[in-house]
């Protein structure tokens, strides 16, 4: 399988702190990596890093054959061709739900009104918030605007999608509404990189996790050898499974 | 106090041409509201401006506009407006000194320096609120707009200008209504303004306390007037299902 997204030696710091050392991972075409780890560990950094919404000092990422770090790539371009869903939705509150899914697509991509409005109200069909059409962000409840996010990104045609945390802000009542979405997305072959703490999710849709501690990526295994041979993970994975698989 | 009022003064003649003084505070009251108008069209259009500035990234434009603001805004508004009329003119490129001091009447040299005086003064605050406006807005939302492949100009256009426009109207309110109020420092060199008509008047007819009553009451029920007018903008404004919005 070709590399979508490929993480080469990754460092990034803060001022004095480094938040990334040595991250080198790749996510193929179709694959659906899910990132997990402590909070503080580096996995929402990492990603923001895969469209530049965080720069890194030292390594390269290529999505798609382009260099994320190269000061002469086309950043708008490339974010515009990865789709990226935020734990806080980030769905624009002063416009509407239709809005909201088609004003990239307009500003962006330069489609006609009529086209993006058609596109975006299918999407909205497909997450089942098509009667919501007219509506605004903030009379949706949390699950509701969180799907509303991954059909704006998806109107977007991305050739993959990056997850940050999708469900972590999210009464747990409205979480399986988000993960049935994305295991839907999944199962139909999006190349998607998750960061997420759903590891019901992780076991049922990811082919591979790579689990963060303090900036590192400690381990990056096949799903089935993440969980079903804990004796061999790190020390550090072992106990973080122990205290979030209790549950 | 044994003082005999005298309403009826406001329809005397004022022994200059056909003219009763209410005549004189009808067009006293036309001056402030055209330099006030004309100074907040300065403002609010330069002031938008440096506010964006101050929330760039990198380095230079961020001082530049803080630079603006620390200057205009620790002058005193008196001062200013002295150097605008008295010495900018001598500094300026001898044509342009020529149009100022001889082919403009004295009311319309009068107004320029005031308009300009106020409108320069008013963006200094008007930049600070946009800014604070932009900066109350979560970050995740500029990361969102970027995520969508949006410029930074169409990030601000789109997303983060709206949004901090409206959450900053009852400042912004309060601002407009300064300009009305700042604008009597036209009298003092002489621009034939609310209160220049109010003190001339007042020496005329030697009605002083009528005379200062009647401005008062100008002024109120034109700011009055303002903050009713900007109540509504805001309620016009107001997005459904978010600060205090109906659902």
């Amino acid at each position: 399988m070709s590399k979508m997204i490929d993480i080469n030696n990754v460092n990034k710091w803060y001022g004095e702190f480094q938040v990334l050392t040595d991250c080198t991972t790749s996510v193929s075409k179709g694959e659906v990596v899910v990132v997990c780890g402590p909070s503080g560990s580096g996995k929402s950094t990492l990603i923001k890093c895969v469209n530049a919404l965080e720069p890194f000092q030292k390594g390269e990422i290529i999505v798609d054959g382009i260099s994320v770090g190269d000061p002469k790539t086309d950043l708008p371009k490339l974010r515009s061709r990865v789709g990226m869903v935020f734990q806080h939705f980030e769905l624009f509150p002063h416009l509407s739900i239709t809005d909201n899914l088609a004003i990239a697509q307009m500003k962006v991509l330069g489609r006609g009104r009529e086209e993006a409005m058609d596109k975006g109200l299918k999407l909205l069909d497909r997450v089942g918030l098509k009667a919501h059409a007219a509506k605004f962000p903030g009379q949706l409840s949390g699950g509701q605007q969180q799907r509303v996010a991954i059909a704006r990104a998806l109107a977007m045609d991305p050739i993959a999608m990056l997850f940050d945390e999708p469900t972590s802000a999210l009464d747990p009542e409205m979480i399986n509404e988000v993960l049935d979405v994305m295991t839907e997305l999944a199962q139909e072959g999006m190349t998607m990189m998750c960061v997420t703490h759903e590891m019901g999710f992780a076991r049922r849709v990811a082919h591979r996790v790579i689990f963060m501690d303090k900036g590192h990526i400690v381990e990056d295994c096949a799903k089935d050898e993440f969980f079903g041979n804990i004796d061999a993970r790190s020390e550090r994975a072992r106990q973080f499974l122990s205290k979030i698989l209790q549950h | 106090m044994n003082y005999h009022w005298d309403w009826g003064v406001f329809f005397k003649s004022t022994g200059v041409g056909s003219e009763i003084y209410l005549n004189w505070f009808v067009t006293g009251l036309g001056w402030t509201i055209a330099v006030a108008l004309a100074g907040w069209i300065i403002a609010l259009a330069l002031g938008s401006v440096l506010g964006v500035m101050r929330t760039l990234p990198g380095k230079a434009l961020p001082a530049i506009a803080s630079a603006y603001v620390e200057l205009f805004r620790n002058v005193p508004l008196l001062v200013q407006l002295f150097v605008w009329y008295f010495l900018v003119p001598d500094l300026l490129p001898t044509p342009l000194e020529m149009w100022y001091k001889q082919g403009l009447s004295p009311m319309q040299s009068q107004f320029l320096a005031v308009v300009i005086c106020l409108g320069l003064f008013t963006a200094a605050r008007v930049c600070e609120q946009v800014r604070t406006g932009i900066e109350a807005l979560p970050r995740g939302q500029r990361n969102a707009a970027l995520a969508m492949g949006f410029s930074t100009g169409q990030t601000y256009r789109h997303v983060l200008l709206p949004q901090a426009f409206r959450i900053i109207i009852p400042p912004l309110t309060s601002e407009f209504l300064n300009i009305f109020k700042n604008s009597s420092v036209a009298s003092l060199i002489g621009l034939m303004e609310l209160l220049a008509q109010t003190r001339q008047t007042a020496e005329f007819s030697a009605n002083f306390f009528e005379a200062f009553t009647m401005a008062t009451v100008i002024y109120f029920v034109l700011n009055m007037s303002l903050m009713t007018f900007m109540g509504w903008v805001e309620k016009r404004l107001r997005i459904p299902g978010m600060m205090g919005g109906s659902k």
